[in-house]
């Protein structure tokens, strides 16, 4: 099986940047020059040519923190709609968080995540299992087993891990398997019953608010046990300027702490929950316009270094409730390149910068091997960067239509997404 | 003028010839209360339907009386009567209440929004009888009628608002509703109820309440629920009542004819001092008389009372 991506603008940052052929033989890379001849036309081995001119070629994008609701949930999603939504988003890998029902946190839900994407046979799916049984926050699961049977992290993402002890464990013991630990940062008691961010619009509204301070008191403590454990740790969905400060710092201290965020943190604020809009509502919640300039500070600089979907779908039977009853979470796989590519438009990022957090970053920290190179996996997403288009959410492949992007127009989205050297999202 | 809303939600969506509208109308209807038959055929044939997810005698039994002074039938629910209690939502039960034909629904929830919501899928009128935190404005257009009536106009005049303000909705309805009308609002209480950007609803803060209290023409005190100590908001209630309670002794600086007022149900010796509360400068059993008022203009307004009118 053979695939040349032909005239491209092949963008692999610190490796590549200009108009190549990449040829494809089997599901890997084996050449990529000016101009590729199919050398081979004759021949019964038919060659696939797909025309990248005008489009640019990137490592496979990779989504570090999803939520695809498979095993407990599959009326809100499955692992399937989920891989298939990844796909149509421009994502060759996710990681799913363990917060299913069971919780990913022993071998055979592992298994089970890992038979159902091989089944679904789109995008690879490297399962997070839990930090502690049960996310209970009372006992650390089976790291060795866990990665033994194919998880690449570990978090009790949706849940902080309260206990400082149990946290400075979970990072120790989880430096022995190299598995980098993912915190949900939030102080339950300072977050009490609040639904969305605290300030005048909270005010306004008459819903009880989450100050800042739940995130960012619990980054500062992550921060110190990794200064004092040495582990590897990523602090998910960053949504406070303090947060941005306090993780500044630490990296200009040398702590081995890594950051990401989501496209609805820098493009929302609370304002966004007027009118009781339950789409935009998750946690941490939309925060302030001040906040969300921090945001794009600590991207343009490279403190947050990744940029996650957080993708989260619900039914209408979680959102079309009263607001406080609402469930937390909006879906993002397949708004996540386009919002992302308003970035590079504005000027906030370089097209390097935004591939790095999209691909590279994630890569680097989950240790993937993922990149534009002649003996490489081809996992590559091919993008359109003109293509100008409304987001029609009763479209979507994911079954969550919680989005509160829908009817947005944005520019830029994957055309092509190849995975293995195989087509699994192709632009209509 | 004509009254335009299809509902009346909050004291922020309506606008001064509104409130006022509503003031005036009340005025009238005020004095049905006074005759030995109290009761008009006003709005005969109008079914009003009030909704109460939380509990609460004063405001549910005054909207009753306001519906039967006007000859509508009034019918009231409450959520552990409802089918609430089976598991439909509240989009369903409204959908469901819709599809009986009220002519309005009057809802009390626990959660700011409820209202709005429900407001936005069915084509009655809503009228929203308190929505968690966020806002109350029957209370807050029964507060500016009593206050008009004693000073004539609201132009100019300082009121105080003083308690948790934080998880009162009539305190962000009243400063909706007082501000647009001309009053200055004056904010104050502990620090740990003054919520975040309240001041962008039109009110300044104070967190001295002998300040908030000098030169007032009116002092609403709102009520203290003993279960906040729970989350730190205020150590104890002998505390607050020496620091924050309305005594006469405070009330020194204030206006000579100031205006005591209070939502009810008042905690006597905590935010306010019994012989304040039944002192000569109280109002707060005129507001009650008023809230009939205000409700029956309310209800009036809605129901297409104007027209009917005329068939009678």
């Amino acid at each position: 099986m053979r695939m040349i991506i032909k005239g491209g603008r092949v963008i692999d940052p610190g490796n590549i940047d200009g108009v190549r052929d990449i040829l494809i033989e089997d599901g890997i890379i084996t050449q990529i020059e000016e101009n590729i001849i199919d050398y081979n036309q004759d021949k019964t081995d038919s060659c696939e040519i797909i025309d990248a001119s005008g489009l640019i070629v990137v490592p496979g994008l990779i989504d570090m923190h999803v939520h695809l609701r498979e095993p407990g949930h599959e009326y809100k999603e499955t692992i399937k709609s989920g891989s298939l939504a990844a796909a149509r988003g421009g994502f060759t890998a996710i990681c799913p968080m363990p917060n299913t029902n069971p919780v990913n946190d022993n071998r055979q839900v592992t298994e089970f995540i890992l038979t159902k994407a091989a089944e679904a046979d789109a995008v690879r799916v490297y399962p997070v299992a839990g930090i502690s049984k049960g996310l209970n926050g009372n006992r650390l699961s089976e790291y060795g087993e866990l990665k033994d049977a194919g998880v690449i992290a570990v978090s009790d993402d949706g849940k902080p891990v309260n206990n400082s002890l149990l946290m400075r464990r979970a990072m120790e013991y989880a430096k022995g398997f190299g598995l980098p630990v993912i915190s949900h940062c939030e102080d339950l008691e300072l977050a009490a019953d609040g639904v969305m961010n605290e300030g005048p619009v909270s005010t306004r509204m008459g819903l009880a608010g989450i100050p800042n301070a739940a995130e960012s008191v619990m980054v500062m403590r992550d921060i110190s046990l990794c200064e004092l454990t040495g582990s590897a740790l990523h602090i998910a969905h960053v949504s406070t300027s303090e947060s941005v400060h306090a993780i500044r710092d630490a990296k200009e201290r040398g702590v081995a702490v890594t950051a990401e965020t989501a496209p609805h943190y820098f493009t929302l604020i609370d304002e966004s929950v007027y009118d009781y809009n339950t789409s935009a509502k998750m946690n941490p919640p939309l925060r302030s316009s001040e906040d969300r300039e921090s945001i794009l500070k600590g991207l343009k600089d490279g403190t947050i270094d990744v940029i996650a979907t957080d993708h989260a779908p619900h039914s209408a039977l979680e959102k079309d409730v009263e607001f406080n009853n609402s469930a937390n979470g909006i879906i993002g796989l397949e708004t996540s390149l386009p919002l992302s590519l308003r970035l590079v438009e504005n000027g906030t990022l370089s097209i390097e910068q935004l591939i790095d957090k999209m691909s590279g970053n994630p890569a680097r920290i989950l240790g993937l091997d993922n990149g534009i190179k002649v003996g490489k996996t081809a996992d590559i997403t091919i993008i359109d960067t003109e293509n100008t288009f409304i987001v029609n959410a009763s479209e979507f492949l994911s079954l969550g239509r919680n989005t509160p992007f829908d009817g947005w127009e944005l520019k830029g989205r994957a055309v092509f997404t190849i995975v293995g050297g195989r087509i699994v999202f192709k632009d209509k | 003028m004509q009254f335009e809303k299809k509902d009346i939600l909050d004291m922020e969506s309506l606008s001064a010839d509104e409130i006022n509208l509503i003031l005036d109308t009340a005025d009238k209807m005020k004095e049905i209360s006074d005759r030995s038959i109290k009761k008009v055929p006003t709005l005969r044939g109008k079914t009003m339907v009030l909704f109460f997810y939380e509990p609460s005698t004063r405001t549910r039994l005054s909207f009753d009386i306001a519906a039967k002074r006007l000859s509508a039938d009034s019918l009231s629910l409450s959520a552990t009567a409802s089918s609430t209690v089976k598991g439909e939502t509240l989009v369903d039960t409204a959908r469901n209440l819709e599809a009986m034909r009220p002519d309005v629904i009057v809802i009390r929830h626990p959660m700011a929004g409820a209202p709005h919501m429900i407001a936005k899928m069915v084509s009655t009128s809503v009228i929203n009888a308190g929505d968690g935190m966020h806002a109350h404005p029957s209370q807050s257009l029964l507060d500016i009628m009593t206050v008009r009536e004693k000073k004539g106009s609201l132009d100019g005049l300082r009121v105080a608002i003083i308690g948790d303000i934080s998880h009162s909705r009539v305190a962000r309805s009243n400063i909706a509703g007082f501000s647009k009308l001309g009053a200055n609002v004056i904010l104050s209480g502990p620090p740990t109820m003054i919520p975040k950007g309240i001041e962008a609803l039109g009110a300044s803060v104070v967190y001295n309440i002998n300040d908030a209290i000098s030169g007032a023409d009116v002092v609403m005190m709102l009520r203290i629920q003993k279960e906040r100590q729970k989350s730190f908001l205020f150590p104890s209630e002998r505390e607050y009542a020496r620091f924050y309670g309305l005594s006469a002794d405070k009330l020194k600086n204030a206006k000579e004819d100031v205006l005591i007022m209070h939502p009810g149900p008042l905690n006597r010796g905590v935010e306010i001092a019994p012989d304040v509360a039944d002192g000569p400068h109280s109002i707060i059993l005129e507001q009650v008389t008023n809230g009939v008022a205000i409700r029956m203009a309310m209800f009036y307004l809605l129901s297409g009372g104007v027209r009917n009118a005329d068939d009678n």
